[in-house]
């Protein structure tokens, strides 16, 4: 894990730039984990601080979101579908070959830390499910031969 | 120079758009043939895509779906002059998927460049807001109203009235808000529009804030959606420059101002209440009503909060007139409804239809049956929160009230189809779970009564106390039903008690009711 005190700065430019913007917090926090990878947890003071309020309310909110996250994440993020359209195309052998070849639960990210793995309800991309993301892109139609083959091309990348 | 289409909409890229793209760029430019590549939205036949159109002088010719590693022999066929070749497909419009549909709101999408305010305006954009500029607010509002829509986004609320009472609000300061959230499985006619067609849900804010008086807009999008905020910001920006956005629109002395906000991958965010919380940059608990949004909305001033199909679809209200629209559908569901087709099913896809065609001719002559070929066994119309239909009620007509009538809601005009391997149980101990995961906290019976669902299931499903248990499952959602705030808790008994009812046996039970 990274010291808090080389990402500070970071932190505190993107306070910085939101200052006038009214209702800030969530376009803050998005604005720290699309750059650091996760909401630091030392960072809440400075977000409070900045935003007046209490440590235990922006705690509350970050907590509150199921796509922030207060760890770093591995290289690539991988997301599966996990609600109804994708089940309709089986999706539950996709999430147990998934977390067998990564070898981790939802919430982990593998030991060399290639790939954190997190369930999404619904990619918009129902319509050739089941689907998953890895990062920014889509997949439709994965069967977990599609997951393998994703997977090591990731890897390389 | 010849013009090729190839959509930039999430589904096709998630089957390879994006490669084919890059294929065609390559290799037109290694034979020395010189080709535009426009990336349009996606006509929304998506068993075809990637589908790959050309324009040739007897019109576009589709082929489709194409690999990347079909691109070479594509060409050799002479697919530059709309030659034929096995995945040849003709002129997209002529297939009765297509042909037969109502596009009002998703005229544009799938035909033009999204984010090119000249395609916009050359197929009728920006006449919606030409019109309304020269119209009194009431009666911007009033064109609203006669046209019969209701809201899109699922609780079917009459827009027009909504738009009046904020109207009529006081406040120096008004907002509208577009409810971009669809966190529905099944759904993606909003990321369909954002993706395909951003501009028309720019126009359509754009009137509601001239006719209620509001000069800030915010898009709600949820962070699943990269794509659409992609295109969405790129079309605010053009519309900006040009003078459709920001202060003395096209010269009116109107001002209106947007921007897109992410969300942050909560459900519960897309119940309007809980938007406006969390677009203040708090938990997104739900609030209590009254007051209504309408009245003390977001950061306390009077708000209109609308769903994205129902804002896109005011423009072509106020371009053609509120009776035009109106003369669409049936009873009082009036107008077209975005219908998506998902699951398990051969050709899913958008259908734009007018109101009152039934299920059945949906999932069959369109949907083509279940993509696995085995029998279809239930429909989950309108989202996570919807009930799972049987055959037996396959002829119900798409109305708001025909579905009313059996205990079920068209919500947002999601299908999912499941064959005959889909065990009903799994699915409904699966929505208490959903509501497990979703619930805002705010209240009991949504937030432990759906944990004490998933054991009860369990439990039944297990063959213990069975009957006992099954009582207390019908008890518990009653529960929910009638002492839940939102609809997260009040209507996930709705998925629940339809299987129970529909597929008894799935519980091991045997069917009692019919
Ligand atoms: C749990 C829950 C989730 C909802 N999600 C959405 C959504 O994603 N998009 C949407 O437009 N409406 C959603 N709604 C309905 C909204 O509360 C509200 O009715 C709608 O945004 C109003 O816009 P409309 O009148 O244009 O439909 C949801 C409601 C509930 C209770
Ligand atoms: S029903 Fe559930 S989601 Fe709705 S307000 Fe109550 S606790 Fe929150
Ligand atoms: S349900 Fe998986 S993408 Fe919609």
């Amino acid at each position: 894990m990274q010291n808090y005190q080389t990402q500070q700065s970071t932190v505190l430019e993107i306070l910085d730039a939101h200052r006038t913007m009214p209702g800030s917090l969530l376009p803050i926090l998005h604005g720290i984990q699309d750059t650091l990878g996760y909401i630091p947890p030392a960072a809440v003071a400075d977000i409070a601080s900045s935003l007046n309020l209490s440590q235990a309310e922006v705690h509350g909110v970050i907590s509150f979101y199921h796509y922030f996250r207060d760890t770093p994440p591995g290289k690539h993020t991988v997301r599966i579908c996990r609600a109804e359209s994708c089940q309709s195309m089986n999706s539950k052998a996709l999430e147990n070959h998934a977390k067998q070849v990564l070898g981790i639960d939802y919430h982990e990210t593998t030991a060399d830390q290639t790939f954190s793995l997190e369930p999404v309800y619904c990619l918009g991309n129902c319509a050739c499910s089941p689907s998953i993301t890895i990062d920014d892109q889509v997949f439709g139609r994965v069967t977990p031969d599609k997951f393998d083959s994703l997977l090591a091309k990731f890897k390389g990348a | 120079m010849t013009r090729l289409f190839i959509s930039r909409d999430s589904t096709a890229l998630s089957l390879g758009a994006e490669q084919v793209a890059d294929a065609f760029t390559q290799h037109t430019a290694d034979r020395g043939q010189s080709v535009e590549i426009v990336r349009n939205g996606s006509r929304g036949l998506f068993w075809l895509e990637p589908l790959v159109e050309v324009e040739t002088p007897q019109g576009r010719v589709a082929y489709g779906p194409v690999q990347e590693e079909d691109v070479a022999a594509l060409l050799d066929a002479g697919l530059l002059e709309g030659k034929p070749h096995p995945l040849y497909l003709g002129n997209i419009e002529e297939l009765p998927y297509f042909k037969n549909q109502n596009r009002l709101t998703f005229a544009r999408v799938g035909i033009t460049d999204p984010v090119s305010l000249g395609d916009y305006l050359a197929n009728d954009g920006y006449k919606g807001l030409k019109n309304a500029l020269a119209l009194q607010p009431a009666e911007i509002v009033k064109h609203v109203t006669d046209s019969g829509l209701r809201g899109r986004g699922g609780a079917a609320f009459p827009t027009g009235i909504k738009w009046n009472t904020v109207l009529n609000a006081s406040g120096e300061q008004k907002y509208i808000v577009c409810n971009a959230d669809e966190g529905d499985s099944g759904t993606f006619s909003d990321r369909m529009i954002m993706e395909g067609d951003p501009f028309v849900l720019i126009e359509g804010m754009t009137i509601a804030g001239i006719a209620v008086g509001a000069t800030q807009g915010y898009i709600y999008l949820r962070v699943e959606y990269p794509h659409a905020k992609i295109a969405l910001n790129q079309a605010i920006e053009a519309a900006y420059k040009n003078g459709y956005l920001g202060e003395n629109i096209q010269g009116s002395g109107k001002t209106f101002h947007l921007e897109v906000r992410s969300g942050a991958g909560a459900y519960v965010c897309g119940e309007e209440t809980s938007l406006l919380e969390s677009l203040e940059g708090k938990r997104g608990l739900v609030r209590f009503k009254p007051p209504l949004p309408a009245i003390v909305g977001l950061f306390g001033k009077p708000t209109i909060v609308n769903n994205v199909i129902s804002l896109a679809s005011v423009p072509i209200i106020l371009d053609k007139g509120g009776e035009f629209y109106k003369n669409y559908g049936m009873g009082r569901s009036r107008g077209t409804l975005p219908l998506q087709l998902a699951g398990n099913i051969k050709h899913p896809g958008l259908f734009e239809a007018a109101f009152g065609m039934t299920l059945r001719e949906l999932l069959y002559d369109y949907g083509g049956g279940s993509a696995s070929g085995r029998p279809i066994r239930a429909v989950q119309v309108g989202g996570p929160l919807g009930a799972y239909m049987p055959e037996s009620q396959f002829d119900t007509p798409l109305d708001y009230e025909a579905f009313a009538a059996i205990g079920a809601v068209l919500g947002h005009g999601g299908l999912v189809v499941h064959d005959d391997t889909t065990n009903l149980a799994d699915m409904a101990r699966y929505a208490m779970e959903f509501c497990v995961e979703e619930s805002c906290g705010k209240c009991t019976p949504c937030r432990i009564g759906s944990t004490r669902g998933v054991e009860v299931i369990d439990r039944i499903v297990a063959d213990v106390d069975k009957a006992k248990n099954t009582e207390l499952l019908r008890d518990l959602c009653d529960t929910m039903l009638c002492g839940s705030l939102c609809a997260m808790g009040g209507m996930t008994p709705y998925p629940v008690l339809s299987a129970l009812n529909h597929f008894p046996e799935d519980f091991g039970l045997h069917p009692t009711k019919a």
